[in-house]
């Protein structure tokens, strides 16, 4: 369901899915509840809004990305509970300079280029979180 | 019946680019034949660990040929990938199957080549351990993933961030001093002095984690021979037994929350090994953890159940793992300064206890040493194993 959900993203809707057994959301979407396992899932949109909870500046890129470098990737926690990944939308020195845990982002989506072993040959697209306030 | 390990071989870690997976496996094979005083018609199957062949030297099914290059023509030979912990899984696996009365007598060992297929062919092949749909699009590194959970660690137990980037700093201080005196080690003779402040300053690969917190591309094999209690009492009197073992897995770095500090499957790996073992973490006497860099050190003493968790950092700091504290951790120098050709890691560090339990590491012998585990994580905590170690 990956390409659903990217392309979701780009038209600025969040795809997750919410456990119709425990009421769990799981984000991106998966096969099995991210908490109980269930199958048991129906298709939502997520509010898209959350809070950063660590972050990298990344200096050394795998082969494919030395272009993007230094970028920020982060793991925001969503106000309906799961984790995702994705970049920061900052200056990298911004984010090396001041602690940015608990800032609170709205996620969006960027296309990029792909690369050789990417999965989406034509494009990557790329989860970004923008610092609000 | 038991299960015994009865030789162990191992290439000098660092550059070999004249030497194919193959070669550098067999170099470890024989060794570890040779240390097992058997005979090559011994060995009736091969479990080999190779992380990204494809990648490095364009080469996969490489069980057949490991074993036909070192004689044992048309025997049962298989590959085994699990990233990092590739031959860790091997050995687990190969135990299995002797203790399930399958052989008496198998070899165990992997190959890997990433320090001669250059920094970013070895960076985007590390990084195919991590989920590959949605972390990779966000260019996660493995650098990326454990100063990801740096941050966290410093953020979720109050400890201010430089702080704790210098506690981790005496990881590699520690591990590079290991490293130094070990002859088979990548960084033999270098950096046994580093301080603190040399990690600190060293150059930023992914913020907060330095140079020298990560540990190296490395070429490099190594080998295990694995009997059942029988044949290693006939060829070497008093082995080393395998004790216990574990495994666990796990799914991308984000799907686990806010427990990427706390490796949920290798706790669930290391409780599995204890109880074959019967024994708790208090009577390992050294352990060979997985410091693919020097937070990840940290949180695998804690996960294994040896500190709590948030606080092997300090305890770190003060020596308690340094090999005269009270539990010394990778005394050959670990990951980060023997060097990680990540299919061989795992038998590398069964090579390391094998020889510690056997009193033959003299570059840096534990005393008295009779219990040992060991530590092979691969990828974001995806496949997580623990072995236990002992003499009789």
């Amino acid at each position: 369901m990956f390409m659903e959900f990217f392309n979701s993203l780009l038209e600025g809707k969040l795809l997750g899915m919410k456990c119709k057994d425990c009421g769990s959301y799981t984000c991106p979407p998966k096969h099995t509840c991210n908490s109980c396992s269930s199958r048991n899932l129906e298709k939502t949109i997520l509010s898209g809004k959350g809070t950063v909870k660590t972050y990298t500046i990344t200096y050394v890129a795998p082969m494919g990305y030395e272009k993007e470098v230094p970028y920020v990737v982060a793991l925001v926690e969503l106000d309906e509970g799961p984790w995702i990944i994705g970049r920061l939308d900052v200056d990298p020195k911004i984010a090396e300079e001041n602690d940015l845990t608990d800032k609170r982002v709205s996620i969006f989506a960027k296309e990029m280029p792909s690369e050789m072993f990417y999965p989406m040959k034509e494009k990557r697209i790329v989860p970004y979180f923008r610092i609000e306030g | 019946m038991r299960v015994a390990v009865i030789g162990v071989g191992m290439t000098k870690f660092g550059k070999h680019p004249d030497k194919s997976l193959v070669d550098l496996f067999a170099d470890a094979f024989f060794e570890a034949l040779e240390d097992a005083n058997i005979e090559l018609k011994n060995v009736e199957a091969i479990y080999f660990g190779n992380f990204v062949g494809e990648m490095t030297d364009g080469s996969a099914n490489l069980s057949g040929f490991v074993a036909d290059e070192v004689g044992l023509k048309n025997i049962p030979a298989i590959r085994y990938e699990g990233a990092c912990a590739s031959s860790s899984v091997a050995f687990r696996e190969a135990v299995r199957a002797v203790k399930a009365g399958y052989y008496n007598c198998v070899a165990v060992g992997g190959a890997e080549k990433l320090l001669s297929a250059g920094t970013a062919i070895g960076t985007r092949a590390l990084a195919t351990a991590v989920d590959g749909v949605y972390e990779m699009t966000a260019g996660l590194t493995f650098p990326g993933v454990f100063a990801l959970a740096a941050r966290y660690y410093a953020k979720k137990y109050e400890i201010p961030l430089q702080k704790l980037r210098e506690m981790m700093a005496y990881v590699s201080v520690k591990n590079h001093k290991y490293g130094a005196v070990n002859p088979k080690a990548q960084f033999y003779g270098k950096y046994g002095d580093l301080k603190v402040e040399d990690v600190l300053n060293s150059r930023m690969i992914c913020s907060p984690l330095t140079l020298l917190d990560c540990c190296p591309m490395t070429d490099g094999g190594s080998a295990v021979i694995v009997a059942n209690e029988k044949f290693a009492k006939e060829v070497c009197g008093d082995p080393v037994y395998v004790l216990g073992t574990g495994q666990a897995s796990g799914g991308s770095l984000f799907r686990q929350g806010e427990d990427i500090i706390k490796a949920i499957p290798r706790k669930i790996a290391a409780e599995m090994a204890f109880r074959e073992a019967k024994i708790t973490p208090k009577d390992v006497d050294f352990v060979e953890v997985h410091d693919c860099f020097t937070i990840a050190e940290i949180i695998a003493l804690e996960a294994m159940g040896f500190f709590e968790y948030g606080t092997a950092c300090y305890a770190t700091a003060e020596g308690v793992t340094s090999i005269d504290g009270d539990l010394p951790v990778n005394p050959d120098g670990g990951l980060i300064g023997k060097g990680h050709p990540v299919g061989a890691t795992g038998t590398s560090q069964i090579y390391t206890a094998v020889k510690q339990l056997r009193n033959e590491f003299k570059w840096n012998q534990v005393k008295d040493a009779r219990i040992a585990m060991t530590d092979t994580l691969g990828g974001d905590f995806g496949t997580l194993v623990n072995i236990i170690l002992g003499v009789d």
